[in-house]
């Protein structure tokens, strides 16, 4: 074997070895991250109150109560097959329309309410000029009309 | 591969190559940021906002280009002692890291209005920030040598590790599902309207043609200063 087919060889094993070694961290690190809920997952996790997870999903339509005090909130969050309650006291970001996607920090109340300390509105992975919206996003996009008049 | 590797050659090359891929890059940048920022639609939910992606999306993708363009030329140091690609590694760096910095300035500046927060402790996000970090950390480790043309080995070595995390970005958002979203284009096809991706791709382009354009140059210039070194260093033995 030539020296530069040797180093070939050392350099490709190295490699091999390296991205095997970052997978099995990754996969390791994967489990760490659970603590991202989804309903679905959270309806099955057995989740302590008072502990604390982040809860992602769509903001169901027609869910969101806006208290009288003006900052409190209530909705449902929910994906294909649960939904969750949700309360939240403070300033929601101007993507949180009813129909989009959210991700709230916070933990679950003992009567089952997910108490939200912050919200982030998710943005998907689709980009769709306003006027080509109506077809599938008719919902938020009214409520977020209905919000900002 | 050898054919290149003799600097005289390559520079005989790359002379013209630098302003064809330059003039070319800068005008598709351009024009592609125009288009995107003048002539798009409002996205339904993002508003105008949406127009980050014309320098967002390029840089993001050369960020990564970059450091994939240092881990084969730092493999093709290391096994086939090409006397160019460590040179080649070294020109990608700065450039690299440059687009790398602006992918995430402009990833926070855009996740302020849409997400409601200017940085989140994400896969995606992290992931990229380490790829800067990754970056600082190689320039650093090139420029420690005291001979500016030398091509030290350990560099190579650290080009090659580092491109561990080049997979991890990409499969960030499929792995935790958090903040950003998942990938709008895969090789099955977007989920970006067209109205967007048309000056996407040319913007793409013109990025793309532009780091080329730069990775040319600082070879040359680094070239040039292998050069000066070897005639102060005869004129100082003779």
């Amino acid at each position: 074997m030539k020296p530069k087919h040797q180093r070939l060889v050392l350099a490709i094993i190295a490699f091999v070895a390296l991205i095997g070694a970052g997978f099995i961290a990754a996969a390791a690190l994967r489990e760490e991250a659970s603590y991202f809920y989804t309903p679905t997952t959270l309806a099955k996790a057995q989740v302590a109150p008072g502990q604390a997870i982040r809860l992602g999903g769509m903001v169901q339509p027609g869910s969101i109560v806006r208290a009288a005090d003006g900052v409190s909130i209530s909705f449902t969050v929910q994906d294909r097959d649960a939904a969750q309650k949700v309360a939240y006291r403070g300033i929601t970001p101007d993507l949180f329309v009813e129909g989009s996607g959210v991700v709230a920090d916070g933990r679950m109340r003992p009567d089952g309410v997910f108490i939200a300390d912050s919200l982030l509105a998710k943005h998907d992975e689709n980009y769709v000029p306003k006027e080509l919206a109506d077809i599938d996003m008719t919902a938020a996009e009214h409520t977020k009309d209905t919000i900002a008049k | 591969m050898h054919r290149f590797a003799n600097p005289a050659r390559f520079l005989r090359i790359a002379k013209p190559l630098t302003p064809a891929l330059f003039w070319p890059g800068l005008v598709l940048m351009l024009g592609a940021c125009a288009w995107g920022i003048l002539a798009t639609p409002t996205e339904r939910l993002m508003g105008d906002t949406v127009k980050i992606i014309f320098v967002h999306v390029p840089s993001a993708w050369l960020g990564m280009g970059g450091w994939i363009g240092i881990a084969i030329a730092s493999l093709v140091q290391l096994v086939w002692r090409h006397p160019l690609a460590g040179v080649a590694a070294r020109a990608i760096a700065v450039p690299g890291a440059t687009f790398a910095a602006i992918c995430l300035a402009t990833g926070s500046i855009w996740g302020r209005p849409t997400w409601g927060t200017w940085w989140v402790w994400d896969g995606r996000l992290t992931s990229m920030l380490v790829l800067f970090f990754l970056y600082l950390g190689y320039i650093a480790l090139a420029n420690a040598s005291s001979e500016k043309g030398d091509t030290s080995r350990v560099a190579a070595v650290f080009g090659v590790i580092g491109a561990v995390n080049i997979p991890i970005i990409n499969r960030s958002v499929i792995w935790w599902e958090s903040q950003h979203q998942k990938a709008s284009i895969t090789l099955g096809g977007s989920s970006i309207d067209e109205a967007y991706l048309i000056p996407l791709f040319v913007s793409v382009a013109g990025f793309s043609l532009l780091f080329a354009a730069l990775v040319l140059m600082r070879m040359r210039a680094a070239l040039a200063e292998m050069r000066i070194e070897a005639r102060m260093r005869r004129m100082a033995e003779a």
